[in-house]
């Protein structure tokens, strides 16, 4: 097993009589790609929230590279965790390279180097930052809105990648594109990734390890293929949508 | 003695006149976003004190101004015969529609963004700054615009209690019965609310991401 990176230790989130999560034990290895599936309201944001700190466990503790969120500086926290979410995540004022350096500079980067990173980023992303460089996100189709999204998150080269159905906007073509590329790109820089979907398919398609989530609860853990052959009926119901 | 000549024969006094009124509507202005603002953004953290506060400056622009003018002269401190008396009234009018402008504007910032925004580790300041104020700015800025319209209008009237401005032709031109007296404020004062109006608009749209 990787060291590990996240830890969720019997982590609840909610009212005692109303938990919108857990309690939820799992690990989260370096290099690992964990999809969390479910439907709406089955706690897979709220789980994820409570990776970057946006939610604080209401029972027990969430670590992340062993040390509780509780006790993490959450913007310390954060500026090391990539965060993407669906298109809306882009903030509408700003043009893609000062999205995507955004967080670089918040960092304090000089601007020599933000400037180097967004354009090496927005390649690596397929878009040329000469053509979509200084677009505002609305001047952007929904695939590119995500490319860029991702190229944010990547930008100050954090281990973490949190991800929250990123590509749930976009029609089912670029969407799938999106998917191969992103799982290429995740394992070539060996980031940690928490993934987001309610699209079976989608998490086939990236996860190292999938975890579905009903109604607040992990009902399974395992690798892809311990998904595909796992007889809990709640794991088939979802199967058979793919 | 027409109006034109009117206005040429005293057009030292005219233009004094004139650079007094920006100065009774800059500064007032400039305090009413001063407090307005912070205001706002205090109303979006504190919903609680939502009422109170615009409860407060929605009353302030109920009460007539001659009348307001009157009850501020008595009071210690901000109050006695002056610009600065003028000034004080100025800025309570001027708060309303800034606080509210920067409370709807603030709100009206898609959620998600700020999520985004704060997930990827910014403070609490920068979200303020960089994302809330930003994309808040065009609505904030159109509520300034009113209270500075609304500043050069009712400064006319500051003239009643010793303020001076173009108000000061006004009540002069009202007491001799004279129309071109009366215009020689009147006509300046409109020309600058028009003036403070587009520029301001044109700002706001520099301001605007959607451009």
């Amino acid at each position: 097993m990787p060291d590990p990176v996240i830890q969720f230790r019997d982590a609840a989130y909610g009212l005692s009589d109303r938990l919108l999560l857990g309690p939820v034990s799992l690990t989260v290895g370096a290099g690992e790609r964990l999809v969390l599936l479910g439907k709406s309201g089955a706690g897979k944001t709220t789980a994820l929230r409570l990776i970057n700190a946006l939610l604080l466990p209401s029972g027990g503790e969430v670590l992340v590279s062993g040390k509780s969120t509780r006790e993490w500086d959450a913007v310390r926290l954060r500026r090391g965790i990539g965060y993407v979410i669906q298109e809306v995540g882009l903030l509408p004022h700003l043009s893609v390279e000062r999205n995507v350096g955004l967080v670089p500079r918040l960092e304090r980067w000089p601007a020599r180097r933000v400037r180097q990173r967004v354009g090496e980023l927005l390649e690596l992303v397929g878009l040329p930052p000469a053509e979509f460089g200084s677009r505002l996100p609305h001047q952007l189709s929904g695939g590119q809105r995500q490319r860029v999204g991702v190229a944010r998150a990547l930008a100050a080269d954090p281990p973490i990648l949190l991800c929250d159905e990123p590509f749930g906007a976009v029609d089912p073509i670029v969407r799938q594109q999106l998917q191969i590329e992103f799982r290429s790109l995740a394992e070539r820089l060996g980031k940690t990734v928490v993934f987001v979907t309610h699209d079976v398919r989608e998490a086939l398609t990236l996860a190292s390890r999938i975890g579905l989530l009903d109604q607040g609860r992990l009902v399974f853990l395992g690798t892809t293929g311990e998904f595909n052959a796992a007889t809990d009926p709640r794991v088939a119901a979802f199967r058979s949508l793919s | 003695m027409s109006f034109l000549q009117y206005l040429i024969a005293n057009q030292d006094e005219v233009l004094a006149r004139t650079v007094e009124h920006l100065w009774l509507v800059a500064i007032s202005s400039g305090l009413a976003v001063l407090v307005g603002v912070p205001a706002g953004v205090l109303l979006t953290r504190r919903p609680g004190l939502r009422t109170p506060i615009l409860g407060f400056a929605n009353v302030v622009q109920t009460i007539p101004s001659l009348a307001l003018f009157g009850f501020l002269i008595p009071l210690p401190f901000i109050g006695g015969i002056g610009a600065r008396t003028a000034i004080v009234a100025l800025v309570l009018y001027g708060l309303l529609p800034i606080i509210r402008n920067t409370y709807t504007g603030i709100v009206a910032v898609d959620p998600a963004v700020r999520e985004a925004a704060r997930g990827m580790g910014m403070t609490d300041a920068q979200v303020l700054w960089i994302v809330e104020l930003r994309l808040a700015a065009p609505v904030i800025l159109a509520g300034v615009r009113i209270a500075v319209v609304l500043a050069v209008g009712i400064g006319t009237i500051a003239a009643a209690i010793g303020g001076g401005g173009l108000g000061e032709f006004i009540f002069r031109g009202v007491a001799m019965v004279s129309t071109p007296v009366i215009l020689a404020g009147a006509v300046p004062a409109a020309l600058l609310a028009l003036t403070a109006d587009g520029g301001l608009h044109l700002l706001e749209r520099v301001l605007d991401w959607r451009r």
